[in-house]
């Protein structure tokens, strides 16, 4: 069937019609109620804000996800720029409207983010992220804090086989301040690690240490798995490194750990983060669903020095997973694929939806749930 | 599936028969794939097959959790999310700068006289940055078959292009200018595939860097 006039909208962007719409808010729900129940309050924030005030979290130099990509000029000649993640306008927050706020801060959110895309991947343009930023509770504790909302959140929403790998952005400065390693190279050795190039990683760490110091420093950026990815490790330096990983994994609840993967390797991209990171990986999904960390140095440059942790989940992409899980598996022949996996049961309204006009495709709920 | 559990991504071409020969040596059965050159999808072996500048859209995306591909297609797409595993040492090939043998260089003089060159490629990413990052102006022209006929027709002053042994570049009367880069296999794998299934990835890593 060809449409007389489809107009079109920007690459990266898309419509959502009410099934998916009824569904995403069963998700958005699911984690608000996880949120709140741990004493997490909602914020929300203008979409646009002033490219100077971003600029101070430093994320723009380094030309990341975090870079802003949407900016105009308002009436004053000021650069405004669309939010191109939640956790610079929490801190701009944090130290303007929190200034004398007893501590721990609380603060939970779900908002639509603005980023480059490079087309023909899939990506999104504007992306709903649900997450918390905890403010002025430091390593390991609020660390294991935020982990133990992420996994709940993460089984609330039925995704109880996701995993939550965890490393820490400080392992890899801290040994190779230690041997000796200069500024120029270790840049060099980090980017290696971000970019996950393994075999770069090798070439840089070789030119830049002694034998014995990179053997440890490969075997390191290798390690994945539990806890016995620390008991393995004999090098005193990776163990004193690592040691802000086992406090963690030694604070987090039995339940909460079994969803870890511990990997001493992982760094990511965003410059601002400072020890734990966090990336969340679903079964059958590609890419990472949602991401976070501890970013001890940023709200300092908003007024306010506190440390801080948080983590954002890509909304759309847990409700991919929990739709598409067959679809991780290969389609070899036409059989129909595995049983759809049941969504966050969505809300039903005291006003059914099926009374407005049909729409193609939308369907009641209460017409479908018996 | 093979004794790893994982979905391999094999390149086709000239890449194919030493990975399928690794792949032999460490107990994946790639028969079936060797004897069937149109099938695309081995399940039993747990193998699919491609053409390499592929093997990373596949990888990335976790329709294979794991995959070998040159260097080159790695660097042309270079914002590709793909962990690199290992470098498999075999289909070695240089990236090179290229253009009509003679002194002057074609290439040089268009740069000399005009203040550009014309640069047809395959590897847009590769050449527009190489070109940059030596501080050359150039104009990139896309091509998808042999480059070599690009400057013969007078349509470009260079090519940026893959070679093995430079038989096909001197039968076509081009000379290497430059060398960008050398390329060999590497081992990638989806980076949910590497922290999820660490232990099957690591096995068949060592595997086939023991092998």
């Amino acid at each position: 069937m060809i449409l007389e006039m489809t107009l079109p909208i920007p690459s990266g962007t898309r419509d959502v019609l009410p099934d998916e719409m009824r569904e995403r808010h069963g998700v958005v729900a699911a984690l608000r109620d996880v949120f709140s129940t741990h004493g997490y309050g909602e914020i929300s924030t203008p979409a646009v804000e002033y490219a100077s005030v971003l600029e101070r979290a430093g994320v723009s130099a380094s030309g990341d996800a975090a870079d802003p990509r949407f900016r105009s000029v308002d009436e004053h000649g000021e650069t405004l720029v669309l939010r191109s993640d939640m956790t610079v306008p929490i801190a701009r927050l944090v130290g303007s409207r929190f200034s004398d706020a007893p501590l721990p801060i609380r603060l939970s959110y779900q908002a639509h983010l603005y980023r480059a895309i490079v087309p023909g991947r899939g990506q999104s343009r504007e992306v709903l992220q649900a997450g918390v930023e905890l403010v002025g509770a430091g390593a390991p504790d609020g660390t294991a804090e935020a982990l133990t909302v992420l996994v709940g959140a993460l089984k609330a929403v039925g995704l109880g086989d996701a995993r939550v790998a965890v490393g820490d952005a400080s392992i890899f400065p801290a040994l190779l301040t230690g041997a000796g390693v200069g500024d120029e190279q270790q840049a060099a050795i980090l980017h290696e690690l971000a970019t996950r190039d393994l075999v770069g990683l090798e070439r840089e760490i070789r030119a830049a240490c002694d034998a014995a110091t990179a053997e440890m420093l490969l075997d390191l950026a290798s390690r994945r798995g539990g806890t016995e990815v620390l008991d393995a490790l004999t090098d005193p330096r990776a163990i004193e490194a690592t040691s802000g990983v086992r406090q963690i994994v030694e604070r987090v609840g039995d339940d909460a750990r079994s969803h870890l993967i511990l990997d001493l390797g992982l760094t990511l991209k965003l410059g601002y983060y400072t020890g734990a990171v966090f990336e969340v990986y679903a079964p059958g999904q590609g890419h990472a669903i949602g991401g976070g960390g501890r970013y001890d140095d940023l709200l300092g440059r908003f007024g306010r020095d506190l440390p801080a942790v948080g983590f954002a989940l890509d909304v759309d992409a847990l409700h991919t997973a929990l739709v598409g899980k067959a679809r991780g598996s290969w389609r070899t022949g036409w059989a129909a694929g595995g049983a759809v996996a049941p969504v966050a049961a969505p809300p039903v309204g005291d006003q059914p939806v099926g009374t407005h006009a049909p729409i193609a495709g939308g369907t009641n709920p209460s017409e479908v749930s018996s | 599936m093979n004794p790893f559990g994982l979905r391999i991504a094999v390149p086709r071409g000239v890449m194919m028969k030493p990975t399928l020969d690794a792949l032999d040596r460490v107990g994946v059965d790639t028969r079936e794939v060797r004897e069937n050159d149109r099938k695309l999808l081995f399940a039993d072996a747990g193998i699919v097959t491609m053409r390499p500048s592929d093997v990373a859209t596949y990888v990335e995306s976790g329709a294979a959790d794991i995959g070998v591909t040159g260097k080159d297609v790695l660097m042309e797409q270079r914002t590709r999310d793909v962990v690199e595993l290992a470098d498999l040492g075999y289909g070695p090939c240089k990236m090179v700068l290229a253009s009509i043998a003679g002194d002057p260089d074609p290439a040089e003089e268009a740069l000399r006289r005009l203040g550009v060159m014309r640069v047809a490629t395959k590897y847009v990413t590769i050449a527009t940055r190489y070109l940059e990052a030596t501080g050359r102006q150039a104009e990139i022209v896309e091509v998808k078959g042999s480059v070599e006929l690009a400057p013969l027709t007078g349509m470009v002053d260079a090519i940026v292009d893959l070679t093995a042994t430079g038989t096909t570049l001197r039968e076509n009367g081009l000379v290497v200018r430059e060398e960008i880069a050398t390329s060999t296999a590497r081992l990638i794998a989806n980076p949910a595939a590497h922290r999820l299934r660490a232990a099957e990835v690591d096995a068949l890593r060592g595997a086939l860097l023991g092998a």
